[in-house]
Formats: structure tokens, sequence, C-alpha cells
């Protein structure tokens, strides 16, 4: 299944990789920061109905 | 109904709540099949051998690379001239997946430089434009960071990327104004003469709005969480004065 790439390997999966692993970064600390940040207000919101 | 009721966050919120399933969809059907068509299923070239599959990362996130600076324009103009919030804070959220979009484009550029051109990197007029877009990204991001008004903020970051245009114009069109240098000119082209064979350039467009549409998931998203994130210290700040 695997292509093959001969003397352009190390371009070709080094290229891939390194934009798979950047994308798949930026993905995850979006969904992670979004969730922090999501949790903090709700428990912000939640504090406040309650104090008053 | 105005264009102008989405700045406003409630609005916006809703609308982006709502498209946000529909986008991911978009996403998921353009990207994977735009990607596993250019890695396995296209030829080999005769000038450029296997390296053509370089493209399908590069090609993308090179131009969105430059384009998502041109939004960050319109939304900081947007946010200069009739200051609503959520264009300064999608143009905030919008610079991160630029800055990875550019590295992306330098580091797939610098693989594929070395066995094409003998070299990793070249002083040539488009990869160094793209060496100083890089740079005005992070500037740009470092910026938001360091101010804590943000109103402030998105003022001088609103300067800061007025100025960055003009490297990100020179980023597009640099292999033209000079007409030197290693890199060659655009891949992609209207006219049927230029542009690549359509067994390279099929797969290639598909991968770009895969990109396209992966570039807009992450901004409602990440719009959305700097919204959450504007209100959440305002409500902060609202108890520490009580």
């Amino acid at each position: 299944m695997m292509p093959e790439f001969g003397k352009y390997t190390v371009t070709i999966l080094g290229s891939w990789g390194a934009t798979l692993a950047l994308l798949a970064g930026l993905i995850l600390v979006t969904l992670m920061r979004g969730a922090k940040v999501k949790r903090a207000l709700k428990a912000q919101e939640e504090r406040m109905k309650t104090d008053g | 109904m105005s264009i102008w009721e989405y700045a406003n966050p409630v609005k916006f919120m809703q609308t982006s709540g709502w498209l946000l399933p529909w986008v991911v969809g978009a996403t998921v059907l353009t990207l994977v099949p735009g990607l596993v068509w250019g890695f396995f299923f296209t030829p080999v070239a005769a000038e450029f051998g296997a390296t053509v599959k370089v493209i399908y990362v590069h090609v993308p996130a090179a131009t969105l690379a430059i384009n998502i600076w041109v939004m960050m324009l319109v939304a900081s103009l947007i946010w200069l001239i009739r200051r609503h919030h959520v264009s300064a804070l999608a143009a905030k959220a919008a610079a991160p997946i630029g800055m990875v979009m550019t590295l992306i484009a330098l580091i797939t550029g610098a693989f594929w430089g070395q066995p094409m051109w003998g070299t990793w990197w070249e002083w040539d007029p488009r990869l160094t434009s793209f060496l100083i877009l890089f740079l005005f990204y992070l500037g740009y991001m470092a910026l938001w960071e360091a101010i804590e008004n943000p109103d402030t903020a998105a003022d001088l970051t609103g300067v800061l990327c007025l100025v960055g245009s003009v490297f990100a114009v020179l980023s597009r069109y640099a292999a033209i104004f000079w007409n030197q240098g290693l890199h060659q000119g655009s891949t992609l082209s209207l006219d049927k003469e230029q542009h690549i064979a359509d067994v390279y350039w099929q797969p290639l467009v598909l991968s770009i709005g895969g990109f396209g549409m992966l570039f807009v998931t992450l901004l409602l998203l990440r719009t959305r969480t700097e919204i959450r994130s504007r209100r959440l210290k305002a409500l902060e700040q609202r108890e520490r004065m009580a």
C-alpha cells in the first residue's frame, strides 16, 4: 500500500510527517484551550449565581 | 438583516455553534480525500520525481499562510474603523493558525529544496519574505500577550497587521517582482498552458480546499474560545470589584 519513493523517501516522509505533526498539535492545543476556558467560564458563572 | 449583526458576540456564538458541525464535516470530506489522493494515488512527475508529492502539503500551507494574514488585515481594519470586538478577536484567533501554516510552508520547502536545489535554505526573495512573514506572525502574537488592556492590544496589533501586509503581498508576488532566485512561479494558474497537469492539479485543489476548511473550523473554535475568555475576565473583574 505504501508507495515507493526511492531516494526521495526522507524528503517526502519528512515534509508530510512535519506537516501532520504540526497540524495535529495545532488542533490539540485549540481543543484543549477551548475546553479549559469553557470549563472555567462555567465555574465562574455558577459561583457568581450562587453568591448572588 | 445586516452582516454587522454577527459582530455581536452572542449572535456570533449562536451562529458559529450551529455552523461548526457542518464545517467540521466539510473539513473531513475535503482534507482527508485530498491528502490521501495526493500521497497514494498520484504518479511520479518526469521533472521532479516523487518529490511532487510535497506540493499537496506545501502549496496549501503556503496559500493559507498569505491569505490568513489578509483575513487578519480585513478583521483588523473592521476593528480599527468600526470597533467590533469579535473582529479583533477573530484576527487574534487566526494568528497561531497562520503561524503554523507559514512554518509548514518553510519546513516542507526546505525538505523539497534539499534534493531539488541542493540546499535546505537560500536567501531567495520568496523564501526570505516568507521567513519575515513568519516573524511577523510571532511578533503579532507576542504583542497580543504583552499588552494587558485588550482594546489597546487590538489597536496596536491592528497597526502591526497593516505593516505586515506588505510582506504578505511580497510573499505572494516576490518571485514575479524580482524575477530571480530559486523559487519557481505559481503552481496554480488560471492559464491552462501554465498550470500543472490535471492528474496533479485535481488532488491539489482538493487539498487546498481541505486546508481552507480546516482553517475555518479552527478559526470558529478559537474565536469562540477568545469570546469566552474575554467574558471570563470581565466576570472575574466584576467579582473582584464587588
